[in-house]
């Protein structure tokens, strides 16, 4: 049972990744990356919510109705959300308002939703918590990844602390702008994805189309 | 022919099992850059032509020489200019010191002068380009195991002179290569790219420096002088004032304003197209269609008006020789790869460019000029042009036949 545990864990950081293979989630990986430490918190909440979410949810599974399990999933979901919220409101309230309205549509993350409906409701809690513990971890792995490169060249900074002293500054790093505005962490997230399955060829999907080439005759 | 001898001598080295068997796409890019290609189709049905991908490429950048002759008089004659009224402490830089070292001085009315001193800003940044760009296509190339193509020759070329002549070399180079390889190379090279490689190079600039890609310093390459582009004059000021800011309508035809290198002169991209007409090379549907489109919309801004924003009034014909209108229509546009392939749909097409450059330019306030944009922006329209235009098609033959 321990061996599968690892498994839940270790499996969604870059064999089953969230983002890059099953890519969910990608809105707010575009609009919290510009800063690692925004990114840093909003993985830890991501995280926390699956974990918990597929906790709960797996302990009720075999009490919900069928046909209203969404329902369910999404008060539970929706509970957990609010409490995040108002714990970084409490204790880190200048990140909860840089991160502003991504918090609250955690609840619309399709990550979290996704293992809910497709692990927690087949599996006991631990397993579940492990699996959503796993996915926030994958999620939280690109989202800091895409921070890093967004960050370190786009302010010249990692964490607030300036790594790359900027021309305004007084430094030699000319900053590039693109990689503040969120249409960059497409670039970003597709260049990982590029570099995930040029390392993971199994990652790499069927062609949904054939070119066509004339027999010889 | 000793070349000819050369190479069928050392083919055999570059082929399947051959010593430097990878290294054949560099065999072939330069083989072929001198003789011809020698791909024949073998299969029926066997069409004869010249033209191949090799000519068509060949054409575009014959196209573009009187947009590079007349780049570096224009940038030159800019420079000179700004030099002799802000005195001898803006002579600085080697290009001064090489102009003054052959005694060619900084004369803004003599034209090799100006010829001279315009190149010198030109050929940084086409060698930047041609050299990084290339070593990207080289890369692609060998891992991927498809051909450098001629393609590159246009893009680089086309690249360079949508660039301002102060541009950074190593700006220049970084978006080349993101023009390489997030324009082309990533969809499978060239002839599967949905997006023009030279402007997804130029738009990646022009979001992550705007510093060095947009403003009234960048454009005429000497320090402490500014001067803005025709559009930003009419978008703070309304066209009228243009020729309080010295350029008049035909200065603006042929050229004679700030811009990026090659797309001032409408003149000299119009000649080019001439050219592209002529040798079948561009489509005359895609230019119908972007004029159409230009024209229909900004007269329609002209009848409905504004008083608080001048752009509402500019007509049609100052729209066609400010900025890059002239410059994208006659070399973008008309790109066969990134545009719709039906004709119905390259009307379509060339409307949605028309209308599209007039609405960010009259309309949205943050951008002064629109045709980078809004070329981008139908690019990746044309296949959904082309959908309906196949659809409506099929539907009708469906009527006529089912």
């Amino acid at each position: 049972m321990a061996h599968k545990h690892r498994e839940l864990l270790i499996d969604p950081l870059v064999d089953n990744n969230p983002i890059t293979l099953q890519v969910l989630g990608i809105c707010s990986a575009l609009a919290v990356t510009s800063s690692l430490q925004v990114a840093f918190v909003m993985a830890l909440a991501v995280t926390a919510v699956t974990a918990f979410a597929s906790m709960f949810i797996s302990m009720l599974r075999n009490h919900i109705p069928g046909s209203i399990r969404i329902i369910v999933q999404m008060v539970i979901i929706a509970s957990l959300v609010i409490l995040v919220d108002q714990i970084l409101k409490a204790f880190a309230y200048e990140i909860s308002k840089t991160l502003s309205v991504f918090v609250g549509l955690i609840i619309t993350n399709c990550i979290v939703m996704g293992r809910a409906e497709a692990f927690a409701m087949k599996n006991p809690p631990v397993a579940s918590f492990m699996d959503g513990i796993g996915n926030g971890l994958g999620y939280g792995l690109i989202l800091m990844l895409v921070g890093v490169v967004r960050e370190l060249l786009g302010a010249g900074s990692l964490f607030g602390i300036t790594i790359l002293e900027t021309v305004n500054n007084g430094g030699w790093y000319v900053p590039n702008g693109l990689l503040l505005l969120p249409p960059s962490a497409f670039f970003v997230i597709g260049l990982l994805i590029w570099a995930f399955r040029a390392w993971k060829p199994q990652q790499v999907e069927e062609r949904e189309y054939k070119i066509q080439t004339v027999e010889a005759h | 022919m000793g070349l000819r001898n050369l190479f069928d001598r050392i083919e055999p080295l570059f082929e399947k099992g051959g010593k430097y068997e990878k290294l054949f796409p560099i065999y072939e890019m330069v083989e072929s850059f001198i003789y011809t290609p020698k791909t024949v189709t073998k299969n029926a049905p066997h069409v004869r032509s010249y033209v191949d991908m090799k000519r068509i490429m060949t054409y575009v950048v014959i196209a573009t020489i009187p947009c590079i002759f007349f780049s570096w008089y224009n940038t030159g004659w800019q420079a000179n200019s700004a030099i002799a009224t802000l005195g001898a402490a803006s002579e600085t830089g080697w290009r001064i010191w090489l102009l003054k070292a052959f005694s060619i001085g900084l004369d803004p009315s003599s034209i090799f002068a100006n010829m001279f001193h315009g190149a010198l800003y030109f050929f940084p940044i086409y060698i930047t380009t041609l050299v990084v760009g290339g070593i990207f296509e080289v890369i692609f190339a060998t891992v991927r195991r498809h051909e450098v193509n001629e393609g590159f020759l246009v893009t680089s070329m086309l690249y360079t002179l949508i660039l301002p002549a102060s541009a950074p070399l190593w700006q220049v180079a970084l978006g080349i290569i993101f023009g390489v390889v997030i324009g082309k190379e990533v969809f499978g090279g060239t002839g599967k790219n949905f997006l023009n490689p030279a402007l997804t190079g130029r738009a990646f600039l022009y979001f992550a420096y705007p510093a060095q890609m947009s403003g009234d310093a960048i454009w005429t390459p000497v320090d402490g002088f500014s001067g803005a582009t025709a559009l930003s004059v009419s978008a703070s000021q309304g066209y009228q004032d243009l020729a309080a800011a010295g350029i008049t309508w035909m200065d603006a035809f042929l050229g004679f304003m700030q811009g990026s290198l090659g797309e001032t002169s409408t003149l000299a991209c119009l000649l080019g197209l001439v050219f592209l007409l002529a040798t079948k090379i561009a489509n005359w549907r895609l230019v119908v269609g972007c004029l159409a489109g230009m024209i229909g919309f900004s007269l329609l801004l002209n009848t409905i008006g504004s008083n608080t924003n001048p752009m509402f009034s500019m007509p049609w014909y100052w729209h066609l020789v400010v900025g890059g209108y002239a410059f994208g229509l006659v070399f973008m546009v008309t790109e066969p790869v990134s545009a719709s392939h039906t004709n119905v749909g390259r009307y379509f097409y060339g409307a949605l460019i028309g209308v599209m450059v007039v609405l960010i330019r009259v309309i949205n306030p943050a951008f002064p000029e629109g045709m980078m944009l809004a070329i981008l922006f139908a690019n990746v329209f044309a296949p959904l042009i082309d959908y309906f235009v196949v659809q409506a098609n099929i539907k009708r033959r469906m009527r006529r036949y089912g």
